[in-house]
C-alpha cells in the first residue's frame, strides 16, 4: 500500500514547462531519495506535493497521499493536510522561523491549527516534539527566540514543527545542505530516526549524492525536469544505465590527474599566526572585548605543493584567508612568501601581494555586474609597478581566458552572459593574470554543481602541472578535499588540530575533531569504479 | 533597454507629464501668452475665456502665464535643491559606508539624524527670520534636508555591496576604499540614486510651493505657484478657477514625476517576483 | 530591553542638546547683534544697550547659550519683544491647536492607510489593488494646503457642513474645538494616508515572500491565518520607522495648513513672529518642534524594541 503516488506529472510555470512525465512512489516508512543538479526540477516535485506551488503554476497528472489527489483538491482540504497528513523542512533555516515568535508558539502552532485543544495542551505537546529533536526544554526553553539558535538547532525546530502531529509523509528539501558537515550528520541521523519511530514516509530532495546513498531505500534521479533513472539503493549504484547518472556518479568521485611533485622549498611559511578582533562592549560601561579567530596558527606550504585547510564555519579560515593575502594585520605571529613578509610595519608589500592571488567561492558575487570581463579580468594589474598598456593588455587578458578554456572574444561580454562554471573559469583567469605563484581557492569549487565541479578540479590540477602553481584549497568539503590536495590542515576554533599527508589524515586520523569530521562525511558506497 | 522603458506605462506617462512643465518652463524664457508684470485689473477674475484659456487673477494677469513663469521657480527650486542633496549627500554616504563602525560613519550618521529632525520648513523658519525670504533660502532649506536622505541611502545600498567577493577581489587587487567607492561602489547604486532624485524633485517641488505660499519663498515679482494660491485664498468663493488651475498644475508635476521615479524603479529591477503565496 | 531603551534615552538627550546647539548658534549668532538686527539699522545705541541687556546679551556666547538651555528647563522661554509677555505663555495657548491637530491628522492617517494597505496587499494585482495604488498616487502628490482650500470651498463654503475656519476654543466643550479641526485634519491626512498605504502595502509584500512565510504555509496556515498572524506583526517594522519620519513632515504640515484655516496655533506665531523679527519667539518654537519630532522618534524605537525581540535579546 503505497502512501504517496506520483502519475506522469507535468508542471508549468506561466507556461514555461519544468516538469516531464515525473512519476514514483513512497511506501510508509521507506525514505526516497531525489537527487539532481541545479534545474532539474527536483524542488518543485516537492512543492508539487505540499501543493505550495508558485503563482503561475499549472499542473497536470496525479499526485496521491493518502488516498487522496492533491493536485485537484481545493485549498482549504489542502489545508487540512498540510501539517497533519504531510509535513515540510526547507533548505535554509536561518530564515525558516518567524522571527518575532518563540519557538514554542511556532511548534505549538501546527498543533492549534488543527486540533481544537487548550493553549496549553499545545504547549506541552509542543515541548515533546522539540524534545523528540534533541531539544529538550531544560536547555531550550519555550520562550526562545530563533535568532538566538545556532542554524542546526533552527532546523531541529523546523523539522519539530513538521512532525509535530506525526504526519504520514515528511518531505525534506535539501535540508542539511546549508548545515556545517557535524550537523549535517546530526539532522540526517536524527531524520532516519523519526522515520523509524513512526513509521512515515520521507521524501528527501537532494543534489548530493553521498547524502542521500547514506540515507536512502530507494533512489530517484532527476535531470531537465524528467525522471532518468530509479532504483533501490545502494544497488542501483552498481548498475546505473542511464548515461547521465552514470556521469553524475563519475563526477561526484572524480579524480583528477595531478603529475607533478612538490618541491622541498617552503613558498607560504605561517608562523604563530594569532588575529583578534574587538568584539561589542558589554553594558554602558564595560570594556570592548576580544575575540581570538586565529589562535597561534603556524604551517608551511611547499612550492608547487597543494595544502588543504578544511574546517566547519567559525573555524577562522576566512580570516587566515584575509590575514595571509594581506587584508588584514595579524596581531601576533608572521607571515612570509618566499622569505618576505606580507606585512612591513603597518603597510602591506605590494611585491608580496602580487605573488598571491584568490578564487572566491560564490561565482554571482564575485564580478562587479556593469564591467565587461576585459577589466574584471585584469583588476589584479593594479599591484604591478608597471602594469601593461595597450596591445600587451589585450594579449595578456587573451592569454588568461585561453588557458581557463574560454575564447578571447569573450572579453568583450558581460559577467551575466555567463554561466556559473563559466564564471569561476573566468575567477581563475583573474587569479591568474599576473602569474602569481600561490592561488588561494576559498570554497572555489562548493556552489558548482558536481558535473562542473569535476571540469573545474581538471582545469585546475592541468594549471597547476603546467604554471607550477602552488594551492591552498580550502574547504568544507572532506570528500573534494581528498581528491585535490597533497596535504592537509584541520582547523577548529582558531586552532590548527591535525596537519598531515592527506591519505595519512584520512586514513588514520589522531585527533578526536578530525575523527568526527571524517565520521560526519557522508560517503558513496565503494563499487568498481567505470 | 529602450524597448523596455517604451512599455512601461508609468514611465512613459511620468515622462510626458514631466516633460510638459518642464518645457513650460524653458519656454516661459523665450515667450508667454500675456506679460506676467501687466496689470489689468478691469478684467481682473475673469474665468476661462478664449483670450485667457485659464482665466485671470486679481490683478487681470493671465493665470497660463503666470504658471508657465511660475513653474521656472518650481522647478529651479527643486533641481538646485536635489542637486545639493546629492552633491553632499552621496559622497558622505560612501565615505559612512566605507568606514564602517568608525568615528566618521557615527558622526555621519548622528549628522544624518540630527537634521532629519529639522524638516525642510523649520529650516526655512529659521534662514529667513535671520535673512528674510526669499528663494535661494528656500532652495538651501530643502537641499540641506535633502542631503541626509540621500547620505542614508547611499550609505545603505553601499554597505550592502562591500561584502560582495567583487570588492574583496578588488581588495586583494590592492585597490584603496577610495577607488574601490569610485569605481565598483558608485556605479552600483547610480539607479538607486536616479529613482531617488525623482522622488526628490518632487517632494521639492511640492515643498517650494508650501514655503511660497506661507511666504518664505520667492518674493514678489517672481511668480511662484505657492504665492498664486496664497493670494487666491480669500478670493476662492468668487474665483475658483484662480486656486484650481495653480493647485493642479502643482498636482500633475508632482504626479508626473513620481510616476516617472515609479517607471524607472520598475525597469532597473527587473526580478520576477516568485509569489510564494 | 531596559539597556536599549537607557541607550536611547542617552541618544536622545544628545541630540536635543546638539540640536538646541545649533538652534542658538543660527538664530542669536549668526545674525550677530540680535538687538541690532530685532531694533533694526537706525536704532539708537541706548535703545541697543537697554535691549541687550533685557535679552541677557551681555554674556559670552557659551553663556547665554547655557542660560538659555536653563531657562528652557524651568519653563521659562524667555520674554517676546514684540508681545512683552513671556513666552512660555502664547507658546502653550497655542500649543493647544497644534499639537492635538497634529495627533488627529496621525490617527485619521494611520486608520485609513492600515486597513487600505493590507487589503491592496492581500489582493495584489486585482482592481482593488489597482485602486488603492492609484489614489494613493494622488494622494501623495496633492499640496495638502490646496486640498485644503478645496475642501473649504466644497464643505464649508457651499455646503456649510463645518465652518471656513477660525477655532471654537477648547472652553465651548470638545466637540466644537474638534468639529474646527476636522477639515484640517483631514487635508494633513490626506497625504500621509497615501504614503502609509503605499509604505504598508510594499513592506507587507515583502515580508509575504520571505521563506518563514512559506514555513508557516506548509503548517497547514490558511492564507488568511498567515496573513494575519505572522505577515503583520513583521511587516509593521518599517511602517513603524516611516511613521516616525513622518511625524516631522506632520508637524510642519500642521504650521502650514493652519494658514488655510486660520487658526490661531504655533504657526500663525511663528511667522507673525519672523516679520515683526522676533526671534526669541522663532527660536522657542523651533526648539519646540525639534523636541517633539525628537521624542517621538525615541518613542518609535522604544516600540520597535517592543515589537520585534531581536532587539532586546540577551544575545
Amino acid at each position: 500500500m503505497t502512501l504517496l503516488r506520483i502519475e506522469a506529472l507535468n508542471l508549468a510555470i506561466h507556461d514555461y514547462p519544468i516538469l516531464h512525465d515525473v512519476s514514483f512512489t513512497v511506501a510508509p516508512g521507506q525514505i526516497v531519495g531525489v537527487i539532481g543538479e541545479s534545474g532539474s526540477g527536483k524542488s518543485m516535485t516537492a512543492l508539487a506535493v505540499m501543493q505550495l506551488l508558485p503563482d503561475g503554476a499549472r499542473a497536470t497528472g496525479r499526485v496521491i497521499l493518502d488516498g487522496q489527489d492533491v493536485v485537484h483538491l481545493s485549498e482549504p482540504e489542502l489545508c487540512g493536510m498540510r501539517g497533519r497528513v504531510m509535513g515540510m523542512v526547507f533548505q535554509e533555516p536561518m530564515t525558516a522561523l518567524n522571527p518575532i515568535q518563540s519557538i514554542g508558539d511556532q511548534v505549538a502552532e501546527t498543533i492549534l491549527v488543527h486540533e481544537r485543544v487548550s493553549r496549553a495542551e499545545a504547549m506541552e505537546r509542543a515541548r515533546v516534539a522539540l524534545a523528540r529533536v534533541e531539544l529538550p526544554e531544560d536547555r531550550f526553553p519555550l520562550t526562545r527566540y530563533p535568532h538566538e539558535l545556532s542554524g542546526g538547532q533552527r532546523q531541529r525546530v523546523v523539522i519539530a514543527m513538521a512532525i509535530a502531529l506525526r504526519p504520514k509523509l515528511l518531505i525534506a528539501d535539501e535540508p542539511t545542505t546549508a548545515l556545517d558537515v557535524t550537523t549535517q550528520a546530526q539532522i540526517l541521523i536524527l531524520l532516519k530516526r523519526l522515520v523509524q519511530e513512526d513509521g512515515m514516509g520521507l521524501l528527501m530532495i537532494s543534489h548530493d549524492l553521498a547524502v542521500v546513498a547514506d540515507m536512502a531505500d530507494h533512489l530517484v534521479i532527476m535531470r531537465h525536469g524528467r525522471v532518468v533513472e530509479a532504483g533501490p539503493s545502494p544497488a542501483l549504484f552498481h548498475r546505473m544505465q542511464h548515461p547521465y547518472s552514470k556521469a553524475l556518479l563519475a563526477a561526484s568521485t572524480h579524480q583528477p590527474d595531478r603529475a607533478a611533485q612538490p618541491q622541498d622549498t617552503p613558498l607560504l611559511q605561517v608562523q604563530g599566526v594569532i588575529r583578534d578582533y574587538v568584539t561589542a562592549r558589554r553594558g554602558i560601561w564595560g570594556k570592548p572585548g576580544t575575540f581570538r579567530a586565529v589562535d597561534d596558527v603556524s604551517f608551511q606550504i611547499r612550492r608547487g605543493e597543494s595544502l588543504g585547510l578544511v574546517g566547519e564555519s567559525g573555524c577562522g579560515k576566512s580570516t587566515l584567508t584575509r590575514a595571509i593575502l594581506g587584508l588584514e594585520e595579524v596581531q601576533g605571529g608572521t607571515i612570509q612568501l618566499d622569505g618576505q613578509p606580507v606585512f612591513t610595519g603597518h603597510k602591506p608589500n605590494r611585491a608580496v601581494r602580487r605573488r598571491m592571488q584568490v578564487v572566491f567561492q560564490d561565482p554571482y558575487g564575485s564580478f562587479n555586474p556593469r564591467h565587461r570581463v576585459d577589466r574584471l579580468v585584469s583588476e589584479p594589474f593594479h599591484l604591478l609597478d608597471t602594469p601593461p598598456q595597450g596591445t600587451a593588455r589585450d594579449a595578456a587578458i587573451a592569454e588568461a581566458l585561453e588557458s581557463v578554456g574560454l575564447t578571447p572574444e569573450d572579453r568583450h561580454k558581460y559577467i551575466h552572459e555567463f554561466s556559473g562554471g563559466q564564471r569561476q573559469r573566468i575567477a581563475i583567469a583573474r587569479a591568474l593574470i599576473i602569474k602569481p605563484d600561490l592561488i588561494i581557492l576559498d570554497e572555489a569549487v562548493s556552489a558548482l554543481d558536481v558535473s562542473i565541479r569535476a571540469q573545474i578540479l581538471d582545469l585546475l590540477a592541468d594549471l597547476g602541472d603546467r604554471l607550477g602553481l602552488t594551492y591552498l584549497f580550502i574547504s568544507h568539503d572532506l570528500s573534494v578535499v581528498k581528491q585535490v590536495t597533497d596535504r592537509v590542515l584541520v582547523m577548529q576554533a582558531g586552532k590548527i588540530v591535525e596537519q598531515g599527508v592527506t591519505a595519512d589524515v584520512f586514513a588514520a586520523p589522531s585527533h578526536p575533531y578530525t575523527r568526527q569530521l571524517l565520521a560526519a562525511t557522508p560517503r558513496l558506497p565503494e563499487f568498481e569504479n567505470t | 533597454m529602450i524597448r523596455a522603458a517604451l512599455t512601461n506605462r508609468a514611465l512613459v506617462i511620468g515622462l510626458a507629464l514631466s516633460l510638459i512643465f518642464v518645457g513650460a518652463a524653458l519656454i516661459s524664457f523665450i515667450w508667454v501668452p500675456q506679460d506676467v508684470g501687466a496689470m489689468d485689473i478691469p478684467n481682473k477674475m475673469k474665468p476661462p475665456s478664449a483670450a485667457h484659456p485659464l482665466g485671470t487673477d486679481h490683478f487681470g494677469r493671465d493665470i497660463l502665464s503666470m504658471i508657465m513663469v511660475g513653474a521656472r521657480t518650481s522647478i529651479a527650486v527643486a533641481v538646485v535643491a536635489v542637486v545639493i542633496g546629492m552633491g553632499l549627500g552621496v559622497p558622505l554616504g560612501l565615505a559612512a559606508a566605507a568606514r564602517r563602525g568608525s568615528l566618521l560613519d557615527e558622526v555621519i550618521m548622528r549628522g544624518n539624524d540630527l537634521v532629519f529632525a529639522f524638516p525642510s520648513l523649520l529650516i526655512a523658519i529659521m534662514i529667513t527670520a535671520v535673512f528674510g525670504p526669499s528663494a535661494l533660502n528656500a532652495i538651501i532649506a530643502i537641499g540641506i534636508f535633502n542631503i541626509p536622505v540621500f547620505a542614508r541611502l547611499t550609505r545603505g545600498a553601499a554597505l550592502s555591496l562591500w561584502t560582495r567577493d567583487y570588492v574583496l577581489a578588488a581588495r586583494v587587487a590592492g585597490k584603496g576604499a577610495v577607488r574601490i567607492s569610485a569605481e565598483h561602489i558608485l556605479p552600483n547604486v547610480t539607479n538607486l540614486l536616479i529613482v531617488q532624485g525623482t522622488i526628490q524633485f518632487s517632494l521639492g517641488i511640492l515643498a517650494e510651493a508650501a514655503l511660497s505660499y506661507v511666504g518664505l519663498g520667492a518674493q514678489p515679482p517672481i511668480p511662484s505657484w505657492g504665492r498664486m494660491l496664497a493670494d487666491s485664498q480669500t478670493m476662492i468663493s468668487l474665483a475658483p478657477h484662480m486656486a484650481i488651475f495653480p493647485g493642479m498644475a502643482i498636482l500633475l508635476t508632482v504626479l508626473g514625476l513620481n510616476l516617472m521615479g515609479d517607471g524607472l524603479r520598475d525597469l532597473f529591477d527587473p526580478r520576477i517576483r516568485r509569489d510564494r503565496r | 530591553m531596559l539597556r536599549y531603551v537607557l541607550k536611547r534615552l542617552v541618544s536622545l538627550v544628545i541630540s536635543l542638546a546638539v540640536a538646541s546647539l545649533v538652534i542658538f548658534l543660527a538664530i542669536e549668532v549668526v545674525p550677530g547683534d540680535p538687538a541690532a538686527y530685532m531694533l533694526g539699522m537706525n536704532a539708537q545705541a541706548d535703545t541697543l544697550a537697554a535691549l541687550r541687556e533685557q535679552l541677557g546679551l551681555n554674556g559670552t556666547i557659551l553663556e547665554r547659550y547655557l542660560s538659555w538651555v536653563g531657562g528652557m528647563l524651568t519653563g521659562d522661554f524667555g520674554t517676546s519683544y514684540t508681545y512683552r509677555t513671556p513666552v512660555a505663555e502664547m507658546i502653550s495657548e497655542r500649543l493647544w491647536i497644534s499639537l492635538p491637530l497634529a495627533l488627529y491628522a496621525l490617527t485619521l492617517s494611520t486608520l485609513i492607510a492600515f486597513p487600505a494597505g493590507v487589503w491592496a496587499a492581500s489582493r495584489r494585482g486585482s482592481a482593488v489593488d489597482m485602486g488603492v495604488m492609484g489614489v494613493t498616487q494622488l494622494g501623495v502628490a496633492i499640496p495638502n494646503f490646496w486640498f485644503a482650500m478645496l475642501m473649504v470651498l466644497v464643505f464649508a463654503i457651499n455646503l456649510r457642513w463645518f465652518s471656513a475656519g477660525g477655532f471654537a476654543g477648547w472652553e465651548q466643550g470638545i466637540w466644537p474645538a474638534i468639529k474646527s479641526l476636522t477639515l484640517p485634519a483631514i487635508a494633513l491626512a490626506l497625504p500621509q494616508a497615501s504614503i502609509l498605504t503605499r509604505v504598508m502595502r510594499s513592506s507587507l509584500l515583502d515580508t509575504l515572500s520571505e521563506d518563514f512565510i512559506r514555513t508557516a504555509r506548509a503548517k497547514g496556515l490558511t492564507r488568511r491565518q498567515v496573513l494575519w498572524r505572522h505577515a503583520l506583526r513583521n511587516a509593521m517594522i518599517p511602517v513603524l520607522t516611516i511613521i516616525g519620519m513622518q511625524f516631522s513632515f506632520l508637524m510642519a504640515g500642521a504650521i502650514i495648513i493652519e494658514n488655510v484655516f486660520f487658526l490661531p496655533g504655533l504657526g500663525r506665531l511663528v511667522f507673525q513672529a519672523i516679520s515683526a523679527r522676533d526671534l526669541i519667539v522663532v527660536e522657542s518654537v523651533v526648539m519646540l518642534l525639534v523636541f517633539a519630532v525628537i521624542v517621538v522618534n525615541f518613542a518609535v524605537d522604544v516600540a520597535y524594541a517592543a515589537v520585534d525581540p531581536r532587539l532586546r535579546g540577551r544575545r
